[in-house]
Order: C-alpha cells, then structure tokens, then sequence
C-alpha cells in the first residue's frame, strides 16, 4: 500500500543532507519515470519549487537528487508533493544509504582495464615484429632487444597498475592463510615480468610482456562482470527498500507531524500509525481503534481488533483506523531485534561458505606450482642451464595461468543472473547461485508465499453480496475490498460513515445498512474463519467467510519442484487449519503448523542435520531466522526488509514459478561452470608439458590464452539460454 | 630504422591521450546515466530557442 505525503502535514527534514555552507540536498526514488517526456516534466515541475536550485533525474537508477540553496528554506515535502501531483510514486532515500551512490571499487576496475587494454594494444605493437623473429623474418638481434625493451617499458607498468586488484586480494588471502586464485594470478605475472626483463637485458629471445598484461585485460574483465553483477543486485535491494518507506510519522507539540528515519524514534515518542502503515517500533495504543495485520510477524492471517491500552509489535500492518501508538522500544530493540540476532547467526554459518572457484583454486594452485618448482629444477639438473629453466619454468605458469579458470565462473553467474533478472528475480551475490543448485529440499512458508497473503471471499451468497457491494465498496479495509473484488464493479453507497476497528455504515437506496465485525451487527460470531457481517437496520445479519486462497500456480510449482526429485514442507506459524488446507491444495504433505520463529530456525537446522541442503522460502519477519539458517534462501518482493535482507534471491511477480526458474538455472550455471573448469583442466594438461618441453614461444602463449578465454566465455554464454 | 625512435614513442604518446581522455570522462560522470543522456536531447528547454 502507498503512502501518502502531505505537503503541509509532514516534515521531512531528517531526509535532508546538510553542508556546511548552509546548503542542502535530498534524494528521491521515482521508480514510474521511465521516458525523455516524464523527466522534463519532472525536473520542471521541481524546479520550479521554492529554494531549488538544482533537480536533475537519473534515468538508469531513477534517483531524482535535488539541491536546495544555501538560503535556508529547504522544503523537501513541497518537492514530494510536486512529484506526487504529477502522478509519479516518490520515496526519500535514507541520507546513510544513499552515500554509496558512487562507485568507486567500479570505477577503479573500469580504469584498470581501460590502462591494461592500452598495454594489450601497444606491447602487441612491438610483439607482432618480435613474433615475425621467431619464424626466421629478417630481425636483427640488435632490433629485437630494441623492440623487447620498447615492449616492457609500454607493458610492465600498465600490468603493474592493472594488476593491483589482484596483487591487493592476494596479500590479504596469504595474510589470512588461504590462496585463493589471486595468488597463482599475482605469483605469475610477478614471475614473468621478472624473466622477461632479465631475457631482455640478456639479449635473449623470449619476452612476455604482452601475454602478462593481456591475462590482466582478460581477468580485469571477469573481475568487473562479477562486480557489477553485485552492485546492480546491492541497488536494486536498495531500492526495493526504500519502497518500504522505513520511515515513522512523530507527533509533536500542537500535533504537528514529522517523519523520519525509524531510527530516530526514542522511547516515549508519540507516534502516528495511519491504515495501510506497518508499526515502526514496539508501542502502546494511546488513543484510536483499529485492526491489525500480524501475517509477517506470526504467519497467522485473521485481523486482530486492537484498542486504547494494547501493545502492538513493530512489523504489523494497520488496517482499517488511525492510532496513536506510544513509543516502548527504539527500533534497535524492538521486537525485530531477536530476530535480527537470529539473521546474524545464520549469516555467520553461510559465510563459511568456499565458492567454487575457491575450491578449485585449492586444487590448482598447489598442482601448478609444483609443477612450475619441478620444471625449473629438473631442467637445470638435466643439464639445461638455471636460465633456460628459469624460462620454462615462467612459460608454465603463464601458459597455465588460470585465465580460463578466473573467468569460468563470472562469466557463467553473470549470464545466469542477467536471465533470472529479466524474469524479476534478484540474485544477491554469485555464491548464491552457487549454493542454490546445490540445494534437495525445499521449505515453504505459507502467508504470502503459498498463498497470496490476503484474504479472499470463500463462503457467501451471491444475492446476499449484490447487496453488501455498494457498502464495501466505499470501504478501504482488506476484507471489504475482498467482497468488492468478487462483486465487480458497480454502485456506491452514500452518507457512507467508517467506524475504526467495526466496520461501515452507509446508505444503500436509501436504506442504512452495515458492514463489519460480528459484535457491529449484533451477530453471535461462529467458528475460526475470518468473518464479515452485513445487514439493513433491522433485518438478520448475514454472514461472509473469507480465507487466505493458495496462488493461483502453487500446485503447479510444488508438482514441478517434486516431477525435480527435490522433497517439499511448509513450516508456518498460522493454526492448524489453515495451514493444512494449504498444504493440502497445494499437493505438499508434510507441513507443521503454530511454528515461533525460533522454532522455525532451529526446524531448518534439524533438516540439515539430517545432511538435507534446505531452500527456504518465506517473507515474513518470522521467516528471517530460518532464511538465515537455510542453505539458500528466496524471499518475495513484498517481503519486509529483514527478511530480504536475509534471502539471497528475491522475487517479484504474483506467482511460484521463479523459484523452479531459479533453481533451473542455478543448476544450468553449475553445469556450465563445470564444463569450464573441464575444459580448463583439458587445456592446461595439454599446455603444461609443453611448456616443460619448451615447445611454448610468447606467440603460442599468445594464442593459447586468449583462445582458451574466448571457448569458455562462449560456453558461459549458452546459461539458460533454452528456457 | 631510426623513424622508429620517433614513432614507437608517438604512437604511444597517442595511446595515452585516449586513455587520459577515458579517465577524464569517467571522473566526470559521463557513464552515469546512458539512459538519461539519451532521453535528455528530446526535452525541450524553454529558453533554448534559435536567436531572432
């Protein structure tokens, strides 16, 4: 549900970023904006607002930054509003989370390989007459050391700078006492430069300067794949967020409104909830009624009434009056900070996860070495002289590098998730690809996954909800706007009246008739199902049952998870009841009803005991701690922020088919990235021995490494390319 | 031979001036919003008129 801003009504002074000179600015997310005609409408528009001396709109992030003048006067609610008026959604971006705007890590990579493509180019230029050499061209001796020398002035200070990512993460993994693939990668570019300058003040023949920077260029290019595969996942997160709108509306003296960031709110603050808000922090209702929507904190789907003097928890959804709620709790620790605690631990567990590439690193990197050690020795003790072993020994690491091997998975996650993000899943990181295709169980949770998370009329009469239509209509709770989603469109009724926490009143041809809870009509409420009576004054009450409906492709989702060999439950926090009429429509028979989220975590720890890898799939706050634990984890795009944050793939969209679409090619990704390392493994069998034989010249080098790059970016490409 | 020593360090020179070009336009924001820089050339500004 959309918030609302009213200009005059709210401050937003907490979303301002100040300067010093008096100055300020402020950042907000316009997701609708999407053509040239909506961005000069919007710029004008803002503009044009009192105090604005700059508005410019990002089309490709949808951040409209606007900066106040230093006059003071900095009115960042006229600037929603002139948004809103314009018809375009508007949310303030946190001051703290926008800071990351600028990219630095992605600029520094992109400028690694724009100074390692200038090396490829200009070495090569003084290569190609030093190749021509090799095959008996006239080439002086004297020209070639020349061109050597031309070669590693241009090469070795661009593969010393490009080579700087990998130099930096291979130091701090020796610190750590790990090698992971930057080690190798830093070892032989090191090494090679080394030998080739000494070829070269040597006179001798074998310089590659040009293939130790090319394996930069080719590197730098998986490296900035995988880190923006990451960025664009970390801003989209971003951004779903602050669509949240975490924010809390105060009031102070006089009853004027402010709103600001949750974490401002202090124990003892007077709140103001409006429907359609969640709680920001734990309170006390001070004075109003209403119902509350507790689906993500419990799982459970009914509405709870709530009153003056009752506690309510942050996270729940207020539905149908406006409360004023007494602040207990800051948001730190509010009743989302066990579950917090909950999310720390499991993210503990899973970032003892070692990534694919580390693995094979692991076995790589000893192997290669070796190799490279018994190259040089047994050269030299065969009688080939220390330099000539040296030579071979360098050509095995270079020819070896794991040019393949660094680009063998970034390149196939990259693919991966560019597919899965047309279909509206998000993938948060390459590793959680990587765990998701590993994973053989799968737990649901059932509100607002299996099913759709609000209620739907189930149990009414036809002719009775021609009458009640006009009233519910006009109302703006969840369950009247249920029964005027199953009437279809139609008339109004007027002198309409909403009575917080009861229900509506109205007139319908003229006559009054009522809307609402049991105890609103005088009726006797019957049975566990969530309920809505209407009636004319003075006629019987009749009665409306409404349930949570399961996703129109859950049964489908579950058949395919199944027809996959993958077994299935649901783990919820709602009754019984509900829990098994889900479980059951949606063809899943093991399931367990009433769960705590500390049960539900510790549930998923029980799994994996039992040597299940687990995929989790929940969105409500009691989710958090078992999307923590699981070994994968998918969240819905409607899921609160915590449980998001938790999740390592987020999905939007209505139905449960991107979770069999993102377990299909998390799988295909695997496949592909063993295929590479198949293929890389294929190649350095055959390169390494002849390096040892010193069949390898900088030419064959040359060719071998790009080459075998190019095969293995090629195969990455085919990721998923058939669904 | 010696037209070498000229231009193997011209070319360079040449290379470096892109690359000094391609770090001066990423410092200056020139790639961060291709889709906003091609949309902003359909907007027209009031006071971007032809002079009389």
């Amino acid at each position: 549900m959309a918030l609302t801003y009213d200009a005059l009504g709210s401050d937003l002074g907490a979303f301002l970023k100040r300067r010093e000179d008096g100055a300020a600015s402020f950042d907000l997310l316009v997701p609708d904006a999407r053509c040239a005609g909506c961005m000069g409408k919007i710029e004008r528009e803002v503009q044009a607002v009192p105090g604005v001396r700059l508005a410019r709109l990002n089309l490709t992030s949808k951040r409209l930054s606007v900066e106040f003048g230093a006059g003071g006067g900095a009115n960042p609610a006229a600037v929603m509003a002139a948004v809103t008026g314009l018809g375009y959604r508007a949310t303030p971006y946190d001051p703290a989370a926008a800071a990351d705007a600028h990219d630095r890590e992605g600029r520094a990579l992109i400028l690694a390989i724009a100074v390692a493509g200038f090396g490829v180019m200009n070495t090569m230029m003084f290569s190609v007459p030093i190749w021509a050499g090799l095959f008996g061209q006239e080439l002086g001796p004297a020209t070639r050391t020349v061109m050597m020398w031309f070669s590693g002035i241009v090469g070795a200070p661009c593969a010393i700078y490009a080579g700087m990512p990998f130099f930096k993460s291979a130091w701090r993994s020796l610190k750590a006492r790990r090698a992971n693939m930057d080690v190798p990668i830093s070892i032989g570019v090191l090494l090679t430069l080394a030998v080739s300058f000494s070829e070269t003040i040597l006179g001798g023949r074998d310089a590659y300067f040009d293939a130790a920077v090319s394996l930069l260029f080719l590197l730098l290019i998986g490296r900035w794949l995988e880190h923006r595969l990451r960025a664009r996942a970390s801003s989209a997160a971003a951004d779903l967020l602050a669509l949240q709108a975490p924010t809390a509306t105060l009031v102070g003296e006089g009853d004027a409104l402010t709103v600001t960031p949750i974490s401002q709110v202090q124990p003892g603050d007077l709140l103001l909830v409006r429907p359609g808000e969640r709680f920001p922090v734990d309170g006390r209702v001070v004075a109003g009624a209403s119902e509350l929507d507790n689906s993500l904190l419990t799982g459970e789907t009914a509405p709870v009434a709530v009153g003056a003097g009752e506690v309510c928890r942050a996270g729940a959804l207020n539905l149908s009056g406006l409360l004023r709620l007494r602040a207990e709790a800051r948001s730190e620790d509010s009743a989302l900070a066990a579950i917090a605690r909950l999310v720390e631990l499991g993210a503990q567990s899973k970032s003892r996860y070692v990534q694919l590439a580390d693995k094979a690193a692991a076995i790589y990197v000893p192997v290669v070495h070796t190799a490279a050690l018994l190259t040089f020795a047994g050269g030299w003790m065969l009688g080939l002289g220390p330099r000539e072993a040296l030579i071979r020994a360098a050509a095995v690491l270079i020819v070896t590098c794991p040019c393949a091997l660094g680009l063998a998975v970034p390149a196939v996650q990259i693919t991966a998730s560019a597919r899965l993000f047309r279909r509206g899943v998000l993938v948060k990181s390459g590793a959680a690809l990587e765990r998701l295709a590993e994973v053989d169980h799968v737990v649901f949770d059932k509100t607002g996954v299996l099913t759709e998370g609000r209620p739907q009329l189930v149990d009414g009469d036809q002719g009775a909800l021609a009458l009640a239509a006009p009233l519910a209509r006009a109302s703006r709770h969840p369950l009247a706007h249920a029964l005027a989603e199953a009437a279809g469109d139609g008339v109004l009724a007027s002198e309409v009246v909403e009575h917080p926490g009861l229900g509506v009143e109205g007139l319908i041809n003229g006559r009054r008739a009522r809307l609402g809870r049991a105890a609103f009509l005088g009726a006797e409420s019957g049975g566990t199902q969530t309920e809505l009576w209407f009636g004319f004054d003075g006629e019987a009450p009749i009665r409306f049952g409404f349930a949570d409906s399961v996703r129109g492709d859950a049964a489908a989702t579950i058949a395919a998870l199944k027809a996959r060999g993958l077994g299935v439950e649901v783990l919820s926090g709602d009754l019984a009841g509900p829990v098994g009429g889900a479980a059951a429509a949606a063809g899943i028979a093991t399931w367990r009803a009433g769960c705590t989220p500390q049960e539900k975590a510790a549930l998923v720890d029980a799994l994996k005991r039992e040597g299940k890898t687990v995929l989790m799939v929940g969105d409500g706050l009691n989710d958090a701690g078992a999307l923590a634990k699981a070994h994968a984890a998918m969240a819905p795009g409607t899921a609160l922020e915590a449980s998001q944050n938790a999740a390592d793939l987020v999905f939007s969209g209505d139905g449960l088919a991107p979770v069999v679409q993102a377990l299909d090619v998390a799988q295909d990704a695997r496949k592909r990235a063993m295929e590479n390392f198949g293929f890389a493994a294929l190649y350095n069998l055959v390169a390494a021995p002849a390096a040892m034989l010193g069949f390898v010249n900088p030419f064959v080098a040359a060719i071998a490494m790009s080459g075998s790059s190019l095969v293995v970016t090629l195969n990455a490409l085919r990721t998923g390319a058939r669904r | 031979m010696n037209i070498l020593m000229f231009l193997a360090p011209f070319s360079l020179g040449l290379g470096l001036m892109a690359v000094a070009a391609f770090w001066w336009s990423l410092r200056n924001g020139q790639y961060d919003d291709p889709a906003g820089d091609a949309a902003r050339i359909l907007v027209d500004d009031p006071e971007d008129r032809p002079a009389p």
